[in-house]
């Protein structure tokens, strides 16, 4: 029992991360149909753009007080900025002349922005995993027998944060609407005055930011990433996508946390980190069977 | 608008079509399905490129502008099949039709002036849109165009689908929109009723312009009367 509480609280933070990750899936396909699979590999580069800055700040070592908020701060806002610029210019380049073209069409093209991306990062920083400093100090609390490391509570707060956040904007503010209604029917979006073209270039800024923003928190979790990180964490995310019904915001959340939770328990089995991965799609695999359009997909979806 | 050519694809849609729409007017545009009405209103608000020909709005061409200039510019457009936004609230909807404008107090005005047109959509304020009926979508559609406080409104059958009695209120709420100074371009099926409310009329016929006169000429003429009205009137 207490092994299993234990796991709780690791899949908690694990899917945070992949939360994270899903609802840049999410948004971009909710609004352009596009399964952005280079996603995953600008949430490895919020890794590395993290540790350049922390470089630049030169942050090697445990942080306390001020210096950590700013620090922090500055790293985790310009890891999101430059992370939020890469989407954005991989949609102007790479999507947006594709943008009435046959679906496969961009979708290999994604594929091959994802190879890009790779080997961008690996001429950068190696293809060895690189270390990430340990920033934050991490006491741990023992409750009940239940080990809980500051940095994971730092990660599962961080994750609701900026998905509350990410809420406010989509459903409170004019740019929000305008990015559900280009998601709903993007010609009736245009008769509206909304400039479709900008708004979903702020999808993909904010998608990305969101990855970047991951990728830090992944830096601050693991002490360490490579160039390959995304295309197992990207997988994984964009599983979450599906299993809380793509295109939904909420469905990203959820299906983040469960995937999170999912791989964690499979840890309690002998050998279980090995089968993390069959466990995980093998029960997206189950929810497909009997929710074709994921956990909260319904007929209608709020798509973004 | 004048000499105005339109592709889907390598199929031409309008050929050389040219119609005028002065202000204040209520103009009509009808014709069979297929015919080009649609096509033609898509053409101006900049979601269709015409291949050739010009447009012109208050003196100025907006052929080259992209939809949502054209909102910007003056131009609403509630299009054919309605279109509104079914997982949104009615209210949202509404703001949506707002958003080329910044004044608050302007466009609280204008939601209760669409309120009180349509009074239907005020027990619906909070309503999904996609649960509404039909005729309420239209009603909704129309007053999300009327949002945008548009010089020219331009109307894609309006009355498509809609029982007799909500066809007469359409109708009358159009005559009434453009009494208060806004130019109206339907595009309607129902000919008989667009012709009567219509200052003048065109009839379009597989993208080419047959027919241009009056209203009132038009429901005279033998030819509109045998194709559109259903024999004589």
């Amino acid at each position: 029992m207490h092994n299993v509480l234990q796991q709780l609280v690791n899949g908690l933070s694990l899917g945070g991360i992949y939360a994270l990750i899903a609802l840049g899936y999410t948004m971009v396909y909710g609004i352009i149909e596009l399964i952005n699979f280079a996603h995953g590999d600008v949430y490895t580069l919020g890794t590395f753009f993290s540790l350049a800055i922390l470089g630049l700040l030169g942050v090697s070592n445990q942080l306390h007080g001020t210096p950590l908020v700013i620090d922090v701060a500055i790293t985790v806002i310009g890891a999101m900025i430059l992370c939020g610029l890469v989407g954005v210019v991989i949609e102007r380049f790479a999507y947006r002349p594709l943008r009435n073209a046959p679906r496969l069409a961009p979708l290999i093209t994604a594929i091959g922005v994802s190879f890009i991306l790779e080997n961008v990062m690996q001429l950068w920083r190696g293809p060895s995993p690189v270390p990430f400093p340990q920033v934050f100090p991490n006491p741990a609390w023992v409750v009940g027998g239940i080990e809980i490391q500051a940095k994971q509570m730092m990660v599962i707060l961080f994750a609701i944060v900026m998905m509350v956040a990410l809420q406010l904007f989509i459903y409170n503010t004019k740019l929000g609407k305008a990015m559900r209604a280009t998601a709903q029917d993007r010609d009736a979006a245009q008769l509206m005055g909304i400039n479709v073209n900008a708004t979903i270039a702020l999808t993909f800024l904010i998608g990305s930011a969101l990855a970047g923003a991951a990728g830090f928190v992944s830096g601050v979790y693991y002490q360490s990433t490579w160039f390959f990180n995304g295309f197992n964490a990207g997988l994984k995310a964009f599983t979450a996508a599906v299993l809380g019904g793509i295109g939904n915001l909420a469905g990203a959340m959820l299906g983040g946390f469960l995937i999170g939770l999912i791989e964690a328990l499979a840890n309690l089995f002998p050998n279980g980190n090995q089968w993390s991965n069959v466990v995980v799609f093998s029960v997206l695999v189950l929810v497909l069977i009997f929710r074709p359009s994921g956990l909260l997909g319904e007929s209608l979806p709020e798509k973004v | 608008m004048h000499g105005l050519d339109a592709h889907y694809g390598r199929i031409q849609a309008l050929s050389g079509i040219s119609i005028r729409v002065e202000e204040s007017e209520i103009v009509t545009l009808i014709g069979a399905n297929g015919a080009g009405k649609t096509t033609t209103l898509r053409a101006i608000s900049g979601l269709v490129r015409p291949s050739r020909g010009e447009i012109t709005f208050g003196g100025r061409s907006i052929l080259r502008n992209s939809p949502d200039h054209t909102v910007r510019a003056g131009i609403g457009h509630s299009p054919e099949g309605r279109r509104v936004f079914a997982r949104m609230s009615v209210r949202e909807n509404l703001e949506l039709g707002a958003f080329t404008r910044d004044a608050k107090g302007e466009i609280a005005g204008d939601l209760a002036y669409v309120l009180k047109t349509f009074p239907r959509l005020q027990e619906r304020l909070e309503q999904k849109a996609g649960t509404l009926s039909g005729g309420e979508q239209q009603m909704l559609a129309m007053g999300r165009a009327l949002m945008s406080r548009p010089k020219l409104l331009m109307l894609d059958e309006p009355s498509l689908g809609l029982s007799p009695l909500l066809v007469a209120t359409i109708f009358a709420v159009i005559k009434e929109i453009n009494a208060r100074g806004t130019t109206i371009l339907l595009v309607e099926q129902n000919a008989r009723q667009a012709l009567q409310i219509a200052v003048r009329g065109y009839v379009l016929e597989v993208g080419k312009i047959t027919h241009e006169d009056s209203g009132a000429n038009l429901m005279a003429s033998p030819a509109v009367q045998a194709a559109y009205l259903g024999g004589a009137a």
